[in-house]
């Protein structure tokens, strides 16, 4: 029956929306005005880097006059897939070591260094209703518990986590973010969620964080990396690396400290 | 029973519409924009179809969370469509043949969710039914909770696809107008007798394509569920919820079940236009 049915098609009109993307989202996120195109930096991020790269973008600015930071946040699996297909980035910056390696293998970015790493913790609601105190507590069939589906990176890490801690979850809802889980907590409609260290960091008031010593079972390192792509003149490529070093450097890893990220 | 009133219609419809077999002369320019506009909704789907890896497609769609999505759905949408019937014909009459103030702001009121975004739905939902809303507090104290239960699905997607149903209804009731039923009741039949032996069946069209369009918008059914039910497989897990979340690891699994999708819906709307619809139109 299969071998009547016609080929699966090229991937074209993928690369086509995916490099439109790439070229509109910059743009959007521009923190300053270029003045030529050898002074403009484009830095891929992922998308819970989000605060600290504008902090860092900033201050590399202020460093560097005439630099034009222009950073594209997204999430790093979608980011990974716009490199690959070209989109025109000098800095990658993935929340995990998995999503950076496929650049690595096709040969796309230069030796990828940690900067940061995140944990999951529990979020609660302020207040923590149902009163919640440990991991173990989580698996009270009473306690309304929202994590993120195993299919994306933070249900990855809550996977292993509570495999390696041997227990089960009976979560009322696998969502499809942390964003989403974090919305459900901050909502007051799930007495419990796993989100990472920095997403309650975030969240404000109506949520509190409680640390659980298993989270060390899934630490999420991101790797940054400089691109090496046609068109980019030597002094990007410099630049490119100056960026890394900033986001390394003790000012870098301060800001990063301060939104909730743990150092390498 | 219904076939006198029907064929009598249809003579009065063909006698006011003789002038109108003359042709009427079409504009040929319009032709293009007409299959330009076509190709712009059919394209999408037969690309999408070129998408599909064949080989795996049985498997893909088969699998566990597949099976339990697509159930899930059918399940939920059938449940949303008859929740829209039971709330939706006396709405589309009460609209349409009512005579009481303010009947024009509900009017509109009715159909806000037919232009709200569903994600808003899922908010506002939220804001009446969820553990710390309007209503799901008191609901809480009974034991009652919503909130990540099949029951918010159907509550999500009825909420959404209520309007199609309403709007589709009370237009028919408009048009139609009230003659057959003033006469009805001269006879001496009662207002019951009359909804049931000659306003419906006259509006029948009007009924069930209201009742397609609301299974198709309940089947669909994505931003409000997402919002309000949260996902779950076999609970609250859809299958655009589905799709949205294969999407993230498995494109291939998401196009197989964005295909799945829309032969259920063509099936759907096939089969329905067939039968009631399609008889009413010559």
């Amino acid at each position: 029956m299969t071998a009547a049915l016609p080929r699966r098609t090229p991937r074209a009109p993928v690369a086509l929306v995916v490099a439109a993307s790439a070229a509109v989202v910059p743009t959007a996120c521009s923190t300053g005005t270029a003045t030529e195109d050898d002074t403009t930096l484009t830095v891929f991020a992922a998308a819970s880097l989000t605060a600290a790269f504008e902090e860092i973008a900033a201050d590399f600015e202020a460093d560097y006059p005439g630099v034009d930071v222009q950073l594209n946040l997204a999430g790093s699996s979608s980011l990974v897939a716009q490199v690959q297909q070209g989109a025109p980035a000098d800095v990658v910056a993935t929340a995990d070591t998995a999503t950076m390696d496929t650049l690595v293998a096709d040969d796309l970015v230069g030796i990828p260094q940690a900067f940061a790493t995140n944990t999951l913790e529990i979020a609660v609601p302020s207040g923590n209703p149902a009163g919640v105190t440990t991991l173990q507590d989580l698996t009270v069939p009473a306690v309304n518990l929202v994590v993120c589906a195993p299919e994306v990176p933070c249900g990855a890490a809550t996977t292993d986590v509570v495999d390696h801690a041997g227990l089960t979850l009976h979560p009322v809802s696998e969502e499809q973010s942390v964003t989403d889980v974090l919305g459900k907590v901050t909502a007051g409609e799930a007495d419990a969620g796993l989100v990472y260290v920095t997403d309650v960091a975030r969240a404000g008031d109506r949520v509190e964080g409680i640390p659980f010593d298993e989270a060390d079972a899934a630490v999420n390192t991101y790797p940054i990396a400089t691109v090496g792509r046609t068109g980019q003149s030597a002094d990007q490529a410099d630049r490119a690396q100056q960026f890394v070093d900033a986001v390394l450097s003790p000012d870098g890893q301060a800001v990063l400290a301060d939104l909730g990220f743990a150092a390498p | 029973m219904t076939a006198p009133v029907t064929s009598e219609r249809a003579a009065t419809n063909r006698t006011r519409r003789d002038p109108a077999e003359v042709p009427a002369g079409l504009p040929r320019w319009a032709y293009l924009p007409a299959v330009v506009g076509g190709l712009f909704v059919v394209l999408p789907l037969v690309a999408m179809g070129t998408r599909v890896d064949w080989s795996n497609y049985w498997g893909l769609v088969t699998s566990e969370s597949a099976r339990a999505a697509l159930v899930l759905s059918l399940q939920t949408a059938t449940a949303s469509t008859l929740l829209c019937l039971v709330l939706g014909i006396p709405m589309a009459l009460v609209l349409a043949r009512g005579r009481f103030p303010g009947q024009h702001l509900l009017r509109s009121l009715v159909l806000v969710p037919l232009v709200l975004p569903p994600v808003v739905g899922g908010v506002a939902l939220l804001s009446t039914f969820g553990r710390r809303g309007l209503l799901g507090e008191s609901m809480e104290v009974l034991g009652l909770q919503i909130a990540f239960s099949t029951t918010a699905v159907v509550l999500a997607q009825s909420f959404v696809a209520l309007p199609f149903l309403v709007v589709s209804l009370e237009g028919a009731l408009r048009t139609g107008g009230e003659r057959y039923d003033v006469v009805a009741a001269s006879l001496g039949a009662s207002p019951t007798t009359v909804l049931r032996r000659v306003t419906l069946p006259l509006v029948w069209p009007g009924l069930v394509s209201g009742t397609v369009l609301a299974f198709a918008r309940a089947l669909g059914e994505f931003g409000a569920t997402i919002t309000f039910a949260g996902s779950l497989q076999g609970v609250t897990r859809t299958l655009p919820l589905e799709v949205y979340l294969q999407r993230e690891t498995d494109p291939d699994a998401a196009v197989a079940l964005s295909l799945l999708l829309v032969a259920v819906a063509v099936v759907v709307i096939a089969a329905t236009s067939r039968r009631g619809a399609g008889g009413a139109v010559r």
